[in-house]
């Protein structure tokens, strides 16, 4: 192979939403999601674990349904709404999810921990008060090698019901 | 949780560049040369290097086994080994450039197994060692077991083998080195041991190690793998010398594969005679260890084939014979539970095997044998506090053992799906009581500085690898202190700032870094006490501090706030800054090998799982998994019952389906998608108790919680499989295929069993024999380096 024959990168121009924010980018359209928000965007909160969509350490979320980022390609997602662990909590105030993670050690390394909890947020938005089996097979595509899931699970149902309860006396008022 | 922490990976510099490593697709090749010429011509390259760039230096994380090298000069003994590097203005085109690098190889036949290495002695992996592709031969007799069989009721001999597996951190290894114009380095890397880095560094890359910095980023899952000095760090220093820019390396998930050091594949036999009781009369265990292509800790690892079980169980005489082979594979090394693992199961199978034709319940069985604390055992290490009988007490309590268990009724329940429970126990150490290299320093150092604002610094090499040693050593300051938790502030493992610490491996951290915490907290309270004293005109003895004041408890309207105490403290003494040191007591038994086993106290746990096993298709079904872990005493319950779980975890991934294997000298499964580990389906529920004994040796009473509880799952799930299908696995990973082998063999008449059939041939060398000091009481005066007046 010569390298003078190397295909010069083909670069496209896109607008992504992430975290409410928008993003106008220059980028090579090869580049995955995750390395267009590590890289390009500064957002290294989501993490890589084995570039082929197994661990789900790099789930985000597009308009609020899990996607591994190292699956997905920023060209075709332009439009949709993109959710990262940087955009979890509100205001300074962390996300009942962090808050719950937080108090019962459900995260040790804390590497694959934004991408649980955005899986676990998908789930909740989706389903108020999802039983524990539920949640298991939720998380199923999020590997922890630390935990060994107790205290995830533990903790995903403690912010369910927190949310849930705070959601009850929301539409109480 | 938010997304802040900055792993390795994370950090970005300017001008940074990025890098590449070419690795070997050969298991084993001399390199007949390397030409890279095409890719420096690649635009946008920026250095390329080989070897030959680099000091002619081998090393290796223990002193005895100084056999790698960073890139191969000579030859490749793995795939994956690597041979070249380059940095790049970007990842793409160092990737790039590395296929424009031409090798030229010479292939060698390649020894993928224990059999191979042994039976081609020809063919030679490495010019060292204690024979022809033999690593580390050891052996040593502490007493006469001959003679403690002879005198048993019953002797059994069995043979197992465990297969390897890897750590599977989720953060894959990455480094950045700077290598500023002042001529400093500093690298900043996902380790587990920055000093030992610092250390072998200076001597790779031949700089003055006053020169070098090395930083330990936060790591995203260690597990051992991330404790000995790699060719991606090495590399990434080189070549930001050569270009003057900071470079990342970050490994794809692929290389972490070969990259490796984790469970060694151990083929083993071990005999064992009992009197009718059920106590063990002697004990003989052999070990083979399949290295793999590299030294790494391997002669650690040979000895903890055999050294720590005597630790659980009265033992009254024992042998250990042990060698490491190497292998064309990448090296194995430390994952949790080093060694121990292997023979651990061997024994509680075994120890199954035996209750079952003396007629015992396995939980009393080994209830009854348990060694007595303060006492020494057959091999010289001493047993401080030991909660293993209230260990199999509470989990044969919490899990209804007496009701589930039923007696030896194997395979004979109806239904397809068959129940069963099964139990196991293990024994583990608290911090190795030897360091790497032999001296006379502590193991671990910490820096408190008290600061005006009320605000204590709390400098250590620690390295939090997710266990929360951060947490645990700041919650010591503050309880000294009495100060909030949120005021101590902890400034980890940065080889220029930090005192030693040996690195966050052998359980290690809590106790030695908590002793050395707690050391310089009371030394900075004595000065503060002293000036507070002085001013409130009481003797210093009469002041306690608690609640972030200083005061005498009977008058406490009069206490002085914590910042203000420190104000006093400052004034009379100069700056607040205190040093603590803890090194183990010196235990180790005196004969060669005595230096691997001792650590100051050894934590105990036992376990129960119940589950099912499908007869028509093998698969098991884990129901529940009851754990009771002796851990000294819980200081933090959320963080213990965190490395419980996770110990339950990887040991369940062990058992059922983890393995790092081989194919013509290929890695079978080096990706995540092949290599299986268990998720969230396949982990049951666990039942956490803790257990506390109160060492005395332990920091607030505290023993070790990351790894022992790993040891008793594959050994429990092997027993409940065959509690409830009557069929003994005696090899790990416990797989479908292998049930139904064994189901298929026990229709054909034959024994019910899969396991290894044979033993290498192979002459173990002349044990070192020692008397046993088996029952001993424990030594009454142990010497404790550097903590002289917490004795006084």
């Amino acid at each position: 192979m010569n390298p003078q024959t190397v295909e010069p990168r083909m670069k496209a121009r896109i607008a992504l939403s992430v975290n409410d924010q928008p993003h106008e980018l220059l980028v090579p359209v090869h580049k995955t999601l995750l390395e267009v928000l590590r890289e390009d965007l500064g957002l290294t909160g989501t993490k890589h674990g084995c570039e082929l969509g197994e661990c789900g350490t790099c789930t985000v979320l597009v308009d609020g349904e899990p996607v591994l980022s190292c699956l997905a390609l920023p060209v075709e997602l332009e439009g949709r709404r993109i959710t990262t662990v940087e955009g979890l909590a509100e205001g300074g105030r962390l996300h009942p999810l962090q808050q719950a993670f937080a108090e019962l050690g459900a995260a040790q390394c804390g590497y694959c921990t934004p991408g649980v909890l955005l899986t676990a947020q998908a789930l909740l938005a989706a389903e108020a008060l999802p039983p524990r089996d539920r949640i298991r097979e939720a998380l199923a595509g999020n590997l922890c090698r630390c935990t060994g899931y107790t205290k995830i699970l533990d903790a995903v149902e403690l912010a369910a019901l927190r949310l849930s309860r705070g959601a009850r006396a929301g539409a109480g008022r | 949780m938010t997304g802040e922490t900055r792993y390795a990976d994370d950090l970005v510099l300017p001008r940074m560049a990025h890098a590449k490593l070419l690795r070997s697709s050969h298991a084993h090749a001399r390199i007949r040369g390397i030409d890279t010429t095409r890719a420096r011509a690649l635009p946008g390259v920026l250095a390329v290097i080989t070897g030959a760039d680099l000091p002619r230096v081998r090393f290796g994380i223990l002193p005895v086994s100084q056999d790698e090298e960073a890139l191969c000069t000579e030859k490749v003994r793995m795939v994956g080994d690597a041979v070249a590097a380059v940095a790049a203005v970007d990842e793409e085109t160092a990737e790039q450039a590395c296929r424009l690098i031409d090798v030229a190889w010479e292939p060698l036949p390649a020894l993928m197994s224990i059999e191979e290495s042994l039976a081609h002695p020809e063919v030679r992996i490495h010019e060292y060692g204690d024979g022809p592709n033999v690593h580390k031969s050891v052996a040593l007799q502490f007493g006469d077991v001959e003679a403690a069989f002879a005198r048993a009721d019953l002797v059994r001999e069995d043979t197992f083998y465990y297969e390897g597996s890897t750590h599977l951190p989720l953060e894959q290894h990455a480094a950045v080195a700077h290598w500023g114009p002042d001529g400093k380095l500093t690298l900043w890397s996902s380790t587990q041991t920055p000093h030992y880095v610092h250390r072998l560094l200076a001597k790779i890359l031949d700089v003055p190690a006053a020169h070098v910095r090395v930083v330990a980023a936060p790591v995203g899952g260690g597990f051992g793998g991330k404790l000995d000095p790699f060719a991606h760090e090495i590399a990434a220093c080189h070549l930001s010398r050569l270009t003057g820019r900071p470079v990342k390396i970050a490994l794809t998930r692929e290389e972490v594969f070969y990259v490796h050091r984790g469970r060694h594949p151990v083929l083993m036999w071990l005999k064992t005679g009992f009197t009718r009781q059920g106590d063990i009369t002697g004990c003989h265990i052999k070990t083979w260890l399949d290295g793999g292509a590299y030294g790494s800790y391997g002669v650690a690892s040979t000895f903890y084939t055999g050294v720590i079980n005597p630790v659980s169980y009265k033992m009254p005489v024992y042998k250990f014979e042990g060698a490491r082979i190497f292998t064309n594979k990448p090296p194995c090394g430390p994952k949790r539970g080093h060694g121990t693992p292997q023979p651990r199961f061997a024994l509680e199978v075994q120890l199954d095997r035996a209750a079952e034709q003396l007629g015992l319940d396995p939980a009393a069985m080994r209830r009854r044998i348990v060694t007595e604390p303060f006492t020494k055992t057959a091999n010289h290490l001493t047993v401080t506090t030991t909660g293993l009988a209230e260990c199999i007490d509470r989990v044969v309590e919490a899990s209804g053992w007496r009701t589930k268990w039923r007696g030896w009724r194997a395979g004979e329940a109806p239904s397809e799906k068959k129940r069963g429970v099964g139990l196991a126990c293990s024994a583990y150490m608290t911090g190795a009581g030897t360091a790497i290299y032999w001296n006379a320093m502590p193991h671990s150092g910490v820096v408190l500085r008290a600061d005006r604002s009320g605000a204590v610094a709390l400098l250590c090499g620690a390295t939090d690898i997710g266990q929360g040693s951060d947490s645990i050593l700041a919650s010591f300051a503050a309880e000294v202190l009495g100060i909030a938790l949120k005021d101590v502030h902890v400034h980890p493992a940065d080889t220029t700032l930090t005192p030693v610490d040996l690195g966050s491996y052998s359980s290690r951290v809590t106790l030695m870094c908590g002793m050395a915490t707690i050391q310089a907290a009371e030394r900075l309270r004595g000065a503060i006490f002293e000036a507070v004293a002085k001013k409130l005109e009481v003797a210093p003895g009469a002041l306690v501090a608690r609640g972030g004041r200083v005061g005498v408890p009977e008058d406490w309207d009069t206490a002085v706030p914590f910042a203000q105490a420190v104000e006093l403290g400052e004034a009379m003494h100069g700056v607040l800054a205190f040093p603590g040191s803890y090194a183990p007591p010196r235990r180790a038994g005196k004969y060669k090998g005595g230096g691997v086993g001792p650590s100051p106290c050894y934590s105990y746990t036992a376990s129960v799982v119940d589950l099912s096993v499908d007869e028509e298709t093998g698969e098991i079904e884990l129901h529940d998994v009851w754990i009771a872990h002796d851990v000294g005493r819980a200081l933090n319950p959320l963080l213990v019952e965190g490395q419980v779980e996770g110990s339950v975890y990887m040991g369940i991934g062990e058992a059922l389906m983890e393995e790092q294997v081989f194919r013509k000298g290929l890695h079978k499964t080096p990706s995540m998608l092949d290599y299986k580990s268990p998720t969230t389906l396949e982990t049951p529920d666990i039942h956490t108790i803790l257990v506390e004994t109160d060492d005395p040796e332990g920091p607030f009473g505290a023993k070790e919680a990351g790894q022992g509880p790993l040891l008793p799952i594959m050994p429990a799930i092997a027993n409940a499989v065959y509690h409830a299908v009557g069929v003994r696995i005696d090899e790990v990973p416990i797989t479908p295929d292998k049930i139904l082998r064994a189901l298929e063999a026990r229709r054909r008449g034959k024994p019910a069993r899969v396991g290894p059939e044979k033993l290498p041939l192979f002459a173990f060398k002349e044990p070192v024999v020692v008397e046993s000091a088996f029952g001993q009481p424990a030594d009454a005066v142990v010497v404790r380096p550097f903590q002289a007046e917490r004795l006084a």
